[in-house]
């Protein structure tokens, strides 16, 4: 290995080296500059000298790897890399601020801060895992938030991308990574399942909200391993105020198995989006861990510990999609409504994991003042609710699958569009109006959607009716 | 340089011709071609003599355990494999035969190796299964990347400088760049019978300056390839494989 080049001063592949701004265990930062290149840069540096840890070389090339790939607003911006043949670096994007571990001394945090402060990693994870790419060291040190406000996640050096070779996959005897956020299913050898990340999420935000670590700070493997059978103490036994659908939430992702996780980061973001429509299970109430008999039959249950057959990131994700479909309660006609039901099944059937979101716009008057009460002094957003799962109750969906939303607006186009932008809505299935006057004087809702949507978009119409021919006699009522 | 690489072309003139189609339209520059040009398929003439032809224009051969049983008697092959070689021995001319039985069993070219099978000792033709194999392949060489077919199922292993082995399914069209700091065997799929469940031939391309390795499938004419087999009173089964691509 060739002696490190990097002091300040230095110039290397066209950029100058600056000061030394961190030196960690496993690599050392600097600030860089480039002539050609104006946003503020960092290049990170891997201990890789004789007498270093191995790991620090290994997690190195893999993050040499992935940076260059990866691409958005919730990962830094790689600008190069160097070979370890001469001197291995990686020059990235320096991201102002610091990272979320400068906040652990205010935990735990109000609770609608830290549902925020998690919705946006659970966003910025689902962002990264529809790059094939699983984290695996996903805790406060890794976040950080851009100016905009979303989350970004730094360091690479134990991640998986499924279209590459996993480096680590043989490296180390032991499980590497960071004990108190580590999934179970990491402690038998799994890397490759991205609800893995969905456990560290799960300890950050159990952490952030009850100032504890819900398996303590073990480094050691018996310690470890004691989240295999153990389930942690349910928040609400530290915190009476607890609010029941946060620890319906943590303890989802805290699920020993990954399948009863949330199957992916989106649905989290969505629940954390919307808590008011968190179904409530069992895991809401629970103010006690479950009796030792019940752990020590998971102990012992030798299915819990046996590796899963080989997940795709990719597939995985595809077959959890959320589905938004938009209705009209109001005005759509029983036809189309009915048709919009049938297409919905069908695409559900299909996909066990997906979640549904049933959307109605009330639409609000763009010059009057619109009343909340309509003339017979009912509350209209409420009506609306209740017409939305009527109209989804043959769906027969598990609750924890569907959720209604009202939303008002004046132009319900638009409004469908940014519910289906935030709320990473992966289909959207919409009906076509009909009445050819309303849609020429108002313009199709559909149309628009389906021009300007991000998403899959299906137009649904209701079963084609023969035509009542001109002047045969029959008179409609 | 692009090198665009191939393996196990087994005499199928329609998945070679497709390969080579694709290979020169991402502008590859210079071929590669890792042995077993003959066996199994009903087109070797056609196939070695554009062998021949490339390797006069500057292309990298191997021989393969095929290529040695035209002009050997090799008591190691299955029935199939066997009548099929027979066949194949009547088809060619001298020139092909020399052809075949001069070609290296292994090259080195800068800090790559090429290869039929596993390199530690090439003539003894055995496969690359396991990370237990690429570790005795590696090993055995100095070089940054080894390039190996003769098991018909991509893979990608490496070795790290403290002997740890990472395996790996490459995922088509997914370039993966061979990093400087480990050694690496990239075992090829086959072009011309492929056996990992995918029937469309497969390839490799490599730019020797970024180090990225890019594993490729192209869709071919089976049927055509499948009934020259039959016509020529083949083993059906040889036929019958190409389609299910096993």
């Amino acid at each position: 290995m060739p002696k490190s080049l990097i002091k300040s001063g230095a110039v290397i592949d066209g950029y100058t080296i600056g000061e030394c701004v961190h030196a960690g265990g496993m690599a050392t930062l600097w600030t860089v500059t480039h002539p050609g290149i104006e946003a503020p840069l960092l290049m990170k540096v891997p201990r890789a000298s004789e007498g270093e840890d191995p790991a620090a070389i290994v997690s190195f090339e893999m993050e040499m790897m992935i940076l260059p790939r990866l691409a958005g607003p919730h990962v830094p911006h790689c600008y190069g890399t160097g070979d370890f043949a001469r001197q291995a670096y990686a020059v990235i994007e320096r991201i102002p601020g610091t990272t979320l571990y400068k906040r652990l001394p205010d935990l735990p945090l109000p609770y609608e801060e830290a549902r925020l402060l998690v919705a946006k990693i659970a966003a910025a994870l689902a962002d990264l895992h529809r790059q094939n790419v699983i984290h695996h060291d996903i805790k406060p040190s890794s976040v950080m938030f851009r100016e905009s406000g979303d989350a970004v996640l730094i360091d690479y050096g134990l991640s998986h991308h499924d279209h590459l070779p996993d480096l680590l996959q043989e490296e180390f005897r032991l499980p590497y990574g960071t004990a108190p956020y580590m999934a179970p299913e990491r402690l038998l050898g799994v890397r490759d399942d991205p609800r893995s990340d969905l456990f560290s999420l799960g300890v950050l935000l159990y952490f952030f909200t009850t100032g504890e670590r819900p398996f303590g700070e073990g480094e050691t493997l018996r310690a470890m391993r004691r989240r295999l059978w153990r389930d942690p103490h349910p928040p609400r036994s530290l915190r009476a105020d607890y609010p029941p659908w946060l620890q319906e939430v943590v303890l989802r992702c805290l699920e020993i198995e990954p399948v009863w996780r949330y199957p992916t980061a989106t649905q989290l973001a969505f629940d954390l989006a919307h808590p008011d429509q968190v179904k409530l299970t069992a895991r809401s109430e629970r103010l006690k861990r479950d009796p030792l008999s019940v752990a020590w039959r998971r102990r012992f249950n030798p299915d819990v510990k046996q590796p899963r057959a080989k997940s795709d990131v990719a597939e995985q994700i595809a077959s959890s999609p959320i589905l938004a479909v938009a209705l009209d309660t109001v005005e759509g006609t029983p036809e189309l409504n009915e048709a919009l039901r049938v297409t919905t099944e069908r695409i559900l059937a299909t996909l066990p994991s997906a979640r549904l979101a049933c959307v109605n716009v009330l639409k609000l008057n763009r010059i009057a003042i619109d009343k909340t009460l309509d003339e017979q002094g009912s509350n209209k957003h409420i009506d609306r609710l209740v017409a939305l799962r009527h109209w989804a109750a043959p769906l027969k969906l598990d609750e924890s699958r569907l959720s209604v939303h009202v939303l008002e607006a004046v132009d319900p186009a638009a409004a469908l569009l940014e519910f289906a932008e935030v709320n990473q809505v992966d289909h959207l299935i919409v009906g076509a109006r009909q009445s050819s006057f309303r849609r020429t004087l108002l313009g199709s809702v559909s149309a628009k959607v389906a021009a300007e949507a991000t998403s899959t978009v299906t137009v649904v119409r209701p079963p084609r009716m023969a035509a009542a021919k001109p002047g045969a006699g029959v008179v409609w009522g | 340089m692009l090198l665009a690489v191939f393996s196990d072309i087994h005499g199928n003139r329609q998945a070679f011709e497709a390969c080579l189609r694709v290979a020169r339209a991402r502008a590859a520059e210079r071929f590669i071609l890792l042995g077993d040009f003959v066996g199994y398929g009903a087109d070797p003439e056609w196939v070695v003599d554009t062998a021949m032809d490339l390797v006069a224009h500057g292309a990298i051969a191997v021989r393969g355990n095929h290529d040695e049983a035209v002009n050997t008697t090799s008591e190691n092959m299955n029935n199939d494999a066997q009548i099929a070689i027979e066949w194949t021995r009547g088809r060619l001319d001298t020139a092909q035969r020399r052809f075949l039985a001069e070609l290296p069993m292994l090259v080195e070219d800068g800090d790559r190796l090429f290869v039929h099978a596993e390199a530690s000792s090439p003539k003894r033709w055995n496969y690359v299964r396991s990370t237990t194999d690429a570790a005795k392949s590696l090993i055995a060489t100095p070089s940054h990347v080894t390039f190996c077919g003769h098991i018909h199922r991509p893979a990608l292993y490496s070795m790290s400088v403290t002997a740890k082995m990472t395996s790996f399914v490459p995922k088509t069209d997914v370039p993966v760049q061979l990093l400087r700091g480990r050694q690496w065997l990239a075992v090829l799929g086959s072009v011309g019978q492929p056996r990992d469940g995918d029937p469309s031939a497969s390839f490799v391309l490599f730019d020797t300056v970024s180090c990225q390795i890019t594993y490729c499938r192209v869709p071919y004419d089976i049927a055509s390839a499948a009934n020259k087999i039959r016509e020529n009173g083949l083993p059906p089964w040889l036929a019958d494989r190409l389609s299910q691509g096993r």
